[in-house]
């Protein structure tokens, strides 16, 4: 799925790197927690949200995710955007919440993806 | 064998926001070694995680890491107030961190199982009042 795609099923705003927003997507996870985010291991990932901090951003580049959405209408400070767009990562917003937002997504078919484990 | 190269990084632990600079930097490193995005990544994790644990418990330390030709070798050092129960502190789900701290997204008790699980080894050597040190490698070959 294209990170535009996402964009129009969340009714989402573009809030930073919308030069990126054709890129395309495999796998997501929604989650405020970012240590259970960093327990799951894929590329291309997208991170659904409502916690808003650095280390959202942090935590995203991290496991080279390449699109954060912040639900809820969460908005991320200027500096939060200014990491994000640094590491190429696009930003969106939604009114929607996490429930329903990861419920369109996965209904579209974009797939969770799995723990890795030993 | 030739000399590994080293990287050496302060954390900060006053500062909750700065937290992770240490990993961001060491990624961009590795990054320009040329080594595949899986072996950075595992890496990275890793690192950020035991970056987030000094600065929730310990008020920071140091990371070093040592790039040798068939590992990579992590080594976070605290003085904080070490670790009383390993066991307990490896189970997913436990943690001591504050409610302030799963407030910004950590806490879960996923720190430490998730160092391990991208790592090939780890150890653990910690004292109580003293501070912990843990030593990560990450296979190469």
């Amino acid at each position: 799925m294209k990170i535009s795609t996402i964009k129009e099923l969340l009714d989402a705003s573009v809030l930073c790197s919308e030069e990126h927003i054709n890129r395309h997507v495999y796998s997501a996870c929604g989650s405020d927690m970012m240590s259970d985010v960093l327990a799951f291991v894929k590329d291309q990932a997208v991170l659904l949200t409502g916690l808003v901090n650095s280390q959202v951003i942090r935590t995203a580049e991290m496991m080279d995710m390449v699109c954060i959405v912040f639900v809820r209408s969460k908005t991320p400070s200027e500096e939060m955007l200014r990491l994000a767009e640094e590491c190429g990562i696009v930003v969106l917003k939604t009114d929607k919440r996490m429930y329903e937002a990861c419920g369109v997504l996965f209904a579209n078919g974009l797939i969770g993806n799995k723990v890795r484990r030993e | 064998m030739s000399e590994p190269l080293i990287f050496h990084f302060d954390v900060d632990g006053d500062n909750f926001t700065s937290a992770g600079q240490a990993s961001v930097t060491i990624k961009k490193d590795l990054r320009r070694l040329g080594l595949s995005s899986e072996i950075i990544r595992r890496v990275s994790i890793a690192m950020y995680e035991g970056e987030i644990n000094m600065v929730i418990h310990a008020g920071g330390g140091v990371a070093d890491v040592r790039v040798f030709e068939e590992y990579i070798e992590i080594v976070l050092t605290d003085r904080g107030p070490g670790i009383s129960n390993i066991d307990q502190a490896m189970q997913e789900g436990f943690s001591t961190a504050p409610d302030a701290i799963r407030s910004l997204g950590f806490g879960a008790g996923m720190g430490l199982p998730n160092m391990k699980r991208y790592t090939d080894d780890m150890k653990i050597e910690t004292v109580v009042g003293e501070g912990t040190t843990i030593t990560m490698r990450v296979n190469l070959t």
